[in-house]
């Protein structure tokens, strides 16, 4: 079997085995979609013109919360060693790795996204949208992420510095997911926001296991 | 295959700690070499630098004469240290079937392994349920499994028992005679003979 192949099997055997798999992020997502109409008021028309917006944008968060296992566990245990060692080059590793995180949380999520929005109230025919935008940006938040994790690694409070790293990558997609939303809410071609959205995640899946493969060198060193 | 690993004036820092500098030694095929020295003098660092995961603060290392060789270093070297890369939660016989397979073994070396360490009933273990040498030897395993020139050992056999070091210590001489290499960072000497090079004053 491809060595690869391997990996992810392994990678995608271990998010379900101790982290519960998507489902605390799936958790936290259910979560504050909840608390908003709280904080915000139930009107049904105030919430159903920013419900999009607010599906998207939690999306985003939730994405976060399962970034530090996605490298930490390995490094801390010398897994990532045996990794390196391996054969195949560590670029490859860590596209695998940010790969399987998608694969385990950026896709559940998605298709959370358009429960969530309906729930809020966004018209149906919304929710295809979302679910696209929440599908192709949770591949740019998996890769993306999996740089902060990486750049995090071997710092003490690695969870909370992943935040600070990943959020301003962010803004881009969160932008074009946004503008992709409001632009099939105002009945127009979608288009152009998700065409943008497509090309930032595939800049984010063609560079960022460059600069992944970079930060844990320089964590193993 | 690796036929001559060469360390050239090898200096290794950590932070702002010089560990040694002016290291100069030879590992040919078939041979083994004990690494001494004090805690903290710096063996393990060493073992790292020559599997290319440690930058060297100065110096070569030199795969049958050619320096920085990073595919033959992968394809050829098994590393294994105290941080055995084994994740408690897993049942050994995933993480060694993932370990193995991670470096090109296929079911017939992952049954060899299973045999020549005597894994038969760790193998339904959670790895955190096994002993310290047990999980060595779940460690080990991936050395039968995979089969490569150079073996790279943080103190290997600290961990087992009487029984197990000879075991160990008979893979090992079985390693040496195909024309494998050992280097292994130790406080008892090894239970094949070999050289010893000492690190640090």
């Amino acid at each position: 079997m491809n060595p690869l192949a391997v990996l992810l099997r392994r990678e995608l055997a271990l998010a379900w085995g101790r982290g519960g798999g998507p489902l605390p992020a799936l958790a936290f997502y259910a979560g504050v979609t909840t608390l908003l109409p709280l904080a915000i008021g139930p009107e049904p028309e105030k919430l159903a013109v920013i419900a999009p917006g607010i599906a998207w944008l939690c999306l985003a968060l939730a994405s976060l919360l399962s970034l530090e296992r996605v490298f930490e566990r390995d490094h801390e245990d010398g897994a990532l060693d045996l990794l390196a060692l391996g054969g195949p080059p560590l670029e490859a590793i860590c596209a695998i790795k940010a790969l399987a995180q998608w694969l385990s949380t950026g896709l559940p999520l998605a298709f959370a996204a358009p429960v969530a929005a309906l729930m809020l109230g966004a018209p149906v025919g919304l929710a295809p949208v979302v679910f696209l935008c929440a599908l192709i940006g949770g591949l740019a938040f998996a890769f993306v992420g999996g740089l902060g994790a990486a750049l995090a690694l071997g710092s003490r409070r690695g969870g909370l510095l992943i935040a600070v790293i990943v959020l301003p990558l962010f803004a881009p997609p969160v932008i074009f997911g946004g503008g992709a939303l409001s632009q099939a809410a105002m009945g127009a071609g979608q288009v152009s926001g998700l065409l943008l959205l497509c090309g930032w995640a595939l800049a984010a899946v063609a560079l960022s296991p460059l600069a992944m493969a970079a930060a844990c060198r320089n964590a193993l060193d | 295959m690796i036929s001559t690993l060469q360390i050239e004036d090898l200096a290794i820092r950590r932070g702002e700690r010089l560990l040694f500098e002016h290291l100069d030694f030879t590992v040919s095929a078939g041979e083994a070499v004990a690494l001494t020295g004090r805690n903290g003098a710096g063996k393990t660092s060493l073992l790292r630098a020559i599997a290319g995961l440690l930058r060297p603060a100065a110096g070569t290392v030199r795969f049958d004469g050619a320096p920085d060789a990073d595919e033959a270093r992968s394809r050829d070297l098994h590393l294994i240290g105290h941080l055995d890369g084994l994740k408690g939660g897993r049942t050994a016989r995933e993480e060694l079937a993932f370990a193995a397979g991670w470096c090109g073994a296929d079911a017939a070396g992952l049954a060899r392994a299973a045999e020549a360490l005597d894994l038969g009933r760790l193998l339904n273990l959670e790895v955190r349920k096994l002993s310290a040498g047990q999980r060595r030897r779940v460690a080990l395993a991936r050395l039968v499994a995979a089969p490569r020139t150079l073996w790279l050992l943080d103190e290997p056999l600290s961990p087992l028992d009487s029984v197990w070091r000879a075991r160990v210590g008979a893979l090992i001489a079985e390693h040496l005679e195909g024309g494998g290499m050992l280097l292994a960072a130790v406080h008892d000497p090894l239970p094949v003979p070999g050289r010893t090079v000492e690190i640090g004053g």
